[in-house]
């Protein structure tokens, strides 16, 4: 089966955040980047369903020339193909971007490429839309699941779990389908030395990134904010064991010891 | 009118759907205008009669015998199609997984635009909201433009913070929609719910991704979404074989192990345990984060701690400058004496 996995090059953010003078974006000068944990095990699930069942693995991302590194990681830990939908860096509203994923896919098919799957991660780490996937699904008219943490293929079915309170809720999808995947689904390995020597070398696929018909589109940023802090002081209860007897007294205060 | 999709379950409306009424109650409020739901499955009606106190005037219950489980492009084509026919210029969703899924059907099926986790809306021409980027880390201010506005509500949104509406009268004459939803909530005195049915026309391709059964999740101990105390351990444990004294002081607390994402990268302990934006957000009455440096990610999962009690051997690491409370130290030291404290202060051996 062939299976497209879908990626997005965001920053790699530590204990804080710090954003641009003109509010626009997450300061990235001294950052590395990276793609969301949920895309990360989307890439391991496409790289373990072709080691399985045959086929092919593509990755794709829409993003500056930059975001091959992100299209390198995921070759280095196996998948095939890499496709660069190239951007000028600005950022790109969840209808556009799953406009030009469509448009790709149309480019693709003209080159004798057809996907059973399309696999994305639950949400992008970044801007949190929770809509790309759902609208390819909807543009293509293919069955979609999200938030998916079990997937499993039967031949022309796809059985995915999405946990639910205290249970699983399980859907069985025709293929081809669309699916996000949430982190937990899989555990993904890391590139080995050779994967990542080999992803070096291979070739890039590019296409126009097509933001598509002139529509309704957005939502537009106006600009970024950072949630107000409660100002907060730490009370140091001490160092070592030797705290043992104030986080005790502590716990009990505060009513979780009896 | 706001049209709000609510869950359900045998006819009680779940947490955050209750949020998504409150701010809808507002933006209602705001723009005069009236709030109506829509919910779905055999106990929708019951479930809609309930929400007078919530501010509901109108409630629509979809419950064809296709649409008993969850279909999720099925449940956006009956409120899309529901929107349509009762004229919402908004609708709202419950910023959880299904309600996120639901509404960004609808959008992608109307051809509309949507924000997901709003916090608030700032103003009504333009359509601005506040949402919430990052796992609620980074906020954007972002406009919506479109002839129906489709969003979805962060579970965490500050409802009861939102400054009153004004009394009904002055803003609900403006839209010409008398309204209930404006006034201060009276449970005794809210007006029924007029509820009704609706019938979508549904397709084929809206009903192949559904729900076909429910089957139980293999758990074990205590869930950590709803822990008491949860007892996290981050890098600094340093291996699996570590985790037992963290899983000591957890059993003797009554509370669950939680662990930052390094920890299941790492494949030391399952991703079920995982606290942060991609793992399970809980909110204890205690968090002891233990060798945990904070990264944001992981401060978006415990934010809704209580208390956070950090452990840790560096002074200047991130978890300080949001716990309320710090042992300056080695885990693996503290851990242990923490335990045998609370043994000797019960009197046990």
């Amino acid at each position: 089966m062939n299976v497209l996995v879908c990626v997005k090059r965001v920053p790699q953010t530590g204990g804080s955040v710090v954003l641009t003078d003109d509010g626009q974006d997450i300061d990235t000068r001294y950052a590395a980047f990276t793609v969301s944990p949920h895309e990360e095990c989307a890439v391991e699930e496409a790289v373990r369903l072709v080691e399985a069942g045959g086929g092919t693995s593509t990755v794709l991302t829409l993003g500056p020339d930059m975001a091959v590194e992100q299209l390198r990681d995921a070759m280095a830990a196996g998948i095939e193909r890499a496709i660069l939908l190239e951007t000028d860096g600005r950022e790109w509203d969840p209808v556009a971007t799953a406009a030009a994923i469509v448009s790709a896919l149309a480019a693709e098919r003209a080159a004798g490429i057809e996907y059973d799957l399309l696999l994305f991660g639950n949400e992008a780490a970044d801007t949190g839309d929770y809509q790309v996937p759902v609208r390819v699904a909807t543009a293509l008219d293919l069955p979609c699941v999200t938030g998916v943490k079990a997937l499993r293929i039967e031949g022309d079915i796809a059985e995915a779990r999405v946990e639910a309170g205290d249970g699983w809720d399980v859907f069985e999808v025709p293929l081809p389908a669309v699916v996000s995947v949430r982190e937990g689904i899989n555990l993904p390995r890391y590139p080995s030395v050779p994967g990542r020597l080999r992803a070096k070398k291979r070739e890039i696929i590019r296409y126009p990134a097509d933001p598509g018909p002139a529509g309704p589109t957005g939502p537009a940023k106006v600009r970024l904010h950072l949630p107000r802090e409660q100002q907060r002081s730490v009370e140091i209860l001490g160092r070592g064991p030797e705290a043992a007897p104030a986080v005790v007294a502590l716990l009990l205060r505060l009513g979780v010891l009896s | 009118m706001i049209l709000v999709v609510v869950e359900q379950s045998d006819g009680t409306v779940d947490r955050a759907s209750l949020t998504a009424l409150a701010f809808g109650r507002h933006l209602a409020g705001m723009l005069g205008a009236q709030v109506s739901a829509v919910a779905f499955g055999p106990s929708a009606e019951a479930a809609l009669a309930a929400l007078g106190p919530a501010g509901v005037v109108r409630g629509w219950a979809i419950q064809t015998p296709s649409l008993d489980g969850y279909a999720p492009a099925a449940w956006a084509r009956g409120t899309g199609q529901l929107s349509t026919s009762v004229g919402a210029r908004i609708i709202l969703g419950p910023g959880t997984q299904r309600g996120n899924e639901v509404m960004a059907h609808v959008a992608a099926q109307l051809g509309l635009p949507m924000a997901a986790n709003c916090l608030e809306v700032r103003s009504a021409d333009p359509f601005v909201v506040m949402r919430q980027r990052w796992g609620g880390s980074v906020l954007e201010e972002a406009r919506l433009d479109a002839s129906v506005r489709c969003l979805t509500v962060a579970e965490n949104a500050p409802v009861a913070e939102l400054a009153p509406v004004a009394p009904s009268g002055e803003p609900s004459a403006a839209g010409g929609e008398p309204s209930a939803a404006g006034a201060e909530p009276s449970p005794a005195g809210a007006e029924p719910v007029l509820v009704g049915r609706f019938v979508p026309a549904l397709s084929h391709g809206d009903l192949r991704s559904r729900v076909m059964r429910t089957v139980p999740r293999a758990s074990a101990g205590i869930p950590l979404a709803g822990a008491r105390v949860v007892v996290g351990g981050g890098r600094g444990v340093g291996s699996a074989a570590a985790f037992g004294p963290l899983e000591e002081l957890a059993a003797l607390l009554g509370g669950a192990v939680g662990v930052s994402r390094v920890v299941t990268s790492a494949g030391w302990r399952p991703h079920t345990e995982q606290v942060g934006q991609t793992g399970t957000r809980i909110a204890p009455e205690v968090y002891l984060a233990c060798g945990i440096s904070g990264a944001i990610q992981h401060i978006v999962g415990c934010a809704g701690a209580r208390t956070i009690i950090a452990i840790n051997t560096d002074p200047e690491a991130p978890i300080l400058s949001r716990a309320s409370y710090a042992v300056i130290g080695d885990l693996h030291a503290v851990v242990p004496a923490v335990s045998a404290e609370i043994r000797r202060v019960r009197g046990g051996g």
